[in-house]
């Protein structure tokens, strides 16, 4: 066996990388495992971006011109399925990867091989999951949420390819938030006490505790949906004393703490950058780490908002309603906690203080057209329209891809060794940022009108909305190209980027040269 | 924390995309048997697991062999504590989905579809229906033929849930052997564990036939069916996974590895069967008690 013998184990550390592709076939270490995750989300990101580019493009004009319906709803699955599980959640899995280690002074993650596994399962899942597109019958076409029975009794074969692709990605999920929770409790540095912890390692580790708690689930619900399609069960089937219901309560047990899984990395990395950029210290750190926590435990008692109109008892409304809109009162201590961070900061808007403060502004945006739709009466009108579609674009896009843009840029000096290009990426930033609401803005205002969410046709009166929306959508998209060329141009060359290129970032992560050594923390550093 | 230094990184290593090739086409395969059901598929399937079983002996051999060889430090010990008792609760969080499922069933779908409450309209499909838990008549009885019968507490699950309580405590006492470096007695006791996990298996697998043969009590049988064979057949593989890691801790003590304070592979594996254990528990009240 590959057993690594006694003395060959002692100078491990002063090896550089492999030669050759085993290098990332074979890898144990943090930073090229991070760096694969980062570059498979963007992967991913580009994919998914092209089908919602179909999607727009079909949407661009009333009547059907481009695709057909069917192929349409295949398109929307594999968007929703592609971007969340194949480019956000990868994407901040990469950046903990890089610099959790880092930022608690860590030799590695805890567990390395189970490290490599976790990435390399995900290629494996998507393989299967973009193969079902050439399958007969086509790929999913029943919405990324899948609910039953569309997806059970009336989903095309490629189903249950779908549903073992999804068993691998809740495999490497779960290994991978295992090894996050392991590296964080287990290998801080001496000194560095839970409230000493940067904030980006807390929301890691409150984002890995959801994820245990919620893969599992999902693993569940789509187990059942298995044995419901090929050997004749009937969980989602009424006719054999099941509930297509109770599928939308399992999913969205997962579905809703899943949620704040693709935004919680993102108020961390943000809770570093804008301190940084503010040249000032961030404004109430115990109480950001307690939002967070609350933010984790209330995301575990809201699911069934997503589902007031399936004809839930008025107690569960209720309920369901009261909880969720408590969960704008932890956000709103985040928010107000990174304005005053920055009230009377000596700003400077650098490209990662842009994404982060417009991250702020439009993340908030999409947190208050959450508390319209959390407000059940109001959301019999809202349910299945574009409002719902605007909502969660807002917090997803300007949320959770903002955040890793931000923190693409802020790091990029650290994981390189050389400063970006900045003012390609200002202008990667304003493009994004007027396309994106030029995209998703419009659609608050077909939801309000009633225009229904995954059709691939529209009445008369949406055709102006629907327009503009495309056009946001295709100018975000091709400004997408531009952030890889940034990336391409500050790998290959550049300024040289110090230790600490920002004036104000702070954390052990500025300690070591830039790019990092492939080795950081053999022994490790001591923390006042 | 003077330990931190010797933190172990292993060097390069081929099992990671040993198994990832492993699972994938193992998964692959799995989802081939099910959509086409070709000859194909099984060989697809077979050739996936082999690779798998092929990773699982490697690279457990070269964390056995690595640890000892001395090469894990105490913090070491650490993670691979945190990481075992975090994959159990992820376990949990599997088996609450069905656990969850069953809940919604009983207490919710069921009486719904007999007409309580807000939901009676589902009434109007299949009138007549009668609500009632175990479900021995599904609304649609062409689609879902219901069982003439369930398997009863009293009978073969109580004597399973006393192979099973039975066998965590046996499965101690061999761990307090060990400790006291007791080795003969710690293989007898850890023995006993593994026969009486069988016997559980045994037992578990006539009332399977019973329920299929006599009972028509079957995956088709309507909802009561499907959470009795889902719960319990997942049980049933983890008991079987279970007794294969005890297994193995027999043979490695047999070997002659492990030593009086340290033999983690020994403990996960016992904190994985208690947790087998305990949701043994949660089923024999709520799917055959109550």
């Amino acid at each position: 066996m590959s057993a690594v013998t006694d003395t060959h184990a002692q100078d491990d550390h002063h090896h550089g990388p492999a030669k050759g592709f085993s290098r990332w076939l074979l890898t144990t270490n943090h930073k090229d495992i991070g760096s694969m995750y980062l570059i498979f989300s963007f992967t991913m990101f580009l994919l998914g971006g092209a089908m919602a580019m179909v999607i727009r493009a079909e949407l661009f004009q009333p009547g059907l011109q481009i695709v057909e319906p069917e192929f349409f709803n295949q398109m929307t699955t594999m968007h929703g399925l592609i971007m969340v599980f194949g480019a956000v959640m990868p994407a901040f899995v990469g950046l903990a990867n890089w610099m959790i280690p880092l930022m608690v002074g860590a030799p590695d993650m805890a567990l390395p091989r189970m490290n490599n596994w976790s990435f390399w399962l995900l290629p494996a899942a998507f393989l299967i999951l973009v193969s079902t597109l050439f399958m007969q019958g086509g790929a999913p076409n029943f919405g990324w949420t899948f609910y039953a029975p569309l997806s059970t009794t009336y989903g095309p074969p490629s189903t249950t390819f779908f549903i073992f692709a999804v068993h691998i990605m809740g495999v490497s999920s779960i290994m991978g938030a295992i090894n996050v929770i392991a590296t964080i409790l287990n290998m801080r540095a001496p000194g560095m006490t839970l409230m000493k912890m940067p904030l980006f390692v807390w929301t890691w580790l409150i984002t890995a505790f959801l994820l245990i708690a919620v893969m599992p689930v999902l693993a569940g619900v789509v187990t059942m949906m298995l044995m419901d399609i090929n050997f004749g069960t009937s969980f989602f089937d009424a006719s054999g004393g099941g509930d297509p219901v109770l599928f939308q309560h399992v999913f969205w047990f997962f579905g809703h703490p899943e949620v704040y899984i693709m935004i919680l990395p993102a108020f961390g990395a943000v809770s570093h950058i804008i301190p940084a950029f503010s040249r000032k210290p961030l404004f109430g750190y115990a109480s950001m780490v307690y939002a967070v926590g609350a933010i984790a435990l209330l995301s575990f008692v809201v699911w069934a908002h997503h589902m007031f109109t399936v004809g839930i008892p008025i107690a569960g409304q209720l309920f369901f309603m009261y909880a969720t809109m408590l969960i704008a009162v932890p956000t709103g201590v985040k928010v107000f906690n990174w304005v005053a961070t920055m009230f009377r900061g000596s700003l400077t808007f650098e490209a990662p203080m842009l994404f982060a403060v417009a991250f702020v502004i439009l993340f908030t945006i999409g947190g208050f057209s959450g508390l319209m739709l959390a407000i059940a009466p109001a959301d019999f009108q809202y349910h299945d329209t574009y409002f719902v579609v605007a909502h969660f674009h807002y917090v997803l896009v300007p949320g959770a891809i903002f955040g890793i843009f931000a923190s693409a840029y802020f790091w990029l000096p650290k994981w390189t060794g050389h400063m970006y290009d900045e003012t390609l990426a200002k202008t990667h930033f304003w493009l994004s940022f007027v396309g994106m609401n030029l995209a998703f803005f419009p659609m608050h205002f077909l939801g309000l009108a009633g225009m229904p969410r995954r059709i691939p046709d529209y009445a008369l009166q949406f055709a102006d909305f629907n327009m503009i929306s495309s056009i946001g959508a295709f100018m975000f998209g091709a400004t997408q190209i531009l952030f890889l060329v940034i990336v391409v141009k500050c790998v290959r060359g550049g300024e040289k980027a110090s230790a600490n290129p920002w004036d104000g970032a702070e954390g052990l992560e500025w300690t070591v040269p830039s790019p990092a050594p492939y080795h950081t923390f053999a022994t490790p550093p001591e923390v006042k | 924390m003077a330990e931190n230094q010797t933190y172990y990184v292993p060097d390069q290593s081929k099992w990671p995309i040993v198994a990832t090739v492993g699972l994938g086409v193992m998964m692959y395969g799995l989802a081939s048997i099910m959509v086409f059901g070709t000859t194909g598929s099984w060989a697809t399937f077979w050739i996936g697991s082999a690779i798998m079983v092929y990773m699982l002996f490697g690279w457990f051999g070269s964390v056995i062999k690595e640890s000892r060889s001395g090469l894990y430090s105490p913090q070491m010990d650490r993670s691979f504590r945190w990481g075992m008792s975090w994959f159990i609760f992820s376990e949990v969080m599997f088996f609450a989905a069905f656990f969850g499922a069953l809940f919604y069933a009983r207490t919710f779908a069921i009486p719904w579809l007999g007409g309580e409450g807000d939901r009676g309209s589902s009434n109007m499909l299949w009138e007549g229906f009668q609500a009632s838990w175990p479900l021995i008549n599904t609304p649609d009885p062409q689609a879902y033929p219901p069982p003439e019968g369930v398997i009863g507490p009293w009978g073969l699950p109580l004597i399973n849930t006393i192979l099973l309580v039975t066998s965590s405590f046996t499965l101690t006492v061999s761990h307090h052997a060990l400790k006291e470096d007791h080795r003969k007695k710690a293989k007898t006791w850890l023995a006993a564990t593994i026969a009486l996990a069988l016997v559980f298996v045994f037992v578990q697998g006539y009332e399977y036939v019973h329920a299929y043969q006599d009972l028509g009590l079957t995956l088709q049988s309507g909802i009561y069916g499907s959470t009795f064979f889902m719960l319990t057949g997942f049980h049933g593989a983890h008991v079987i996974l279970g007794t294969l890691m005890l297994v193995i801790m027999l043979a490695r003590i047999q070997k002659g590895h492990f030593t009086a304070d340290n033999h983690f592979g020994f403990e996960a594996a016992a904190w994985y069967w208690h947790f087998v254990d305990v949701v043994w528990l949660g089923l024999f009240v709520f799917v055959y008690v109550i």
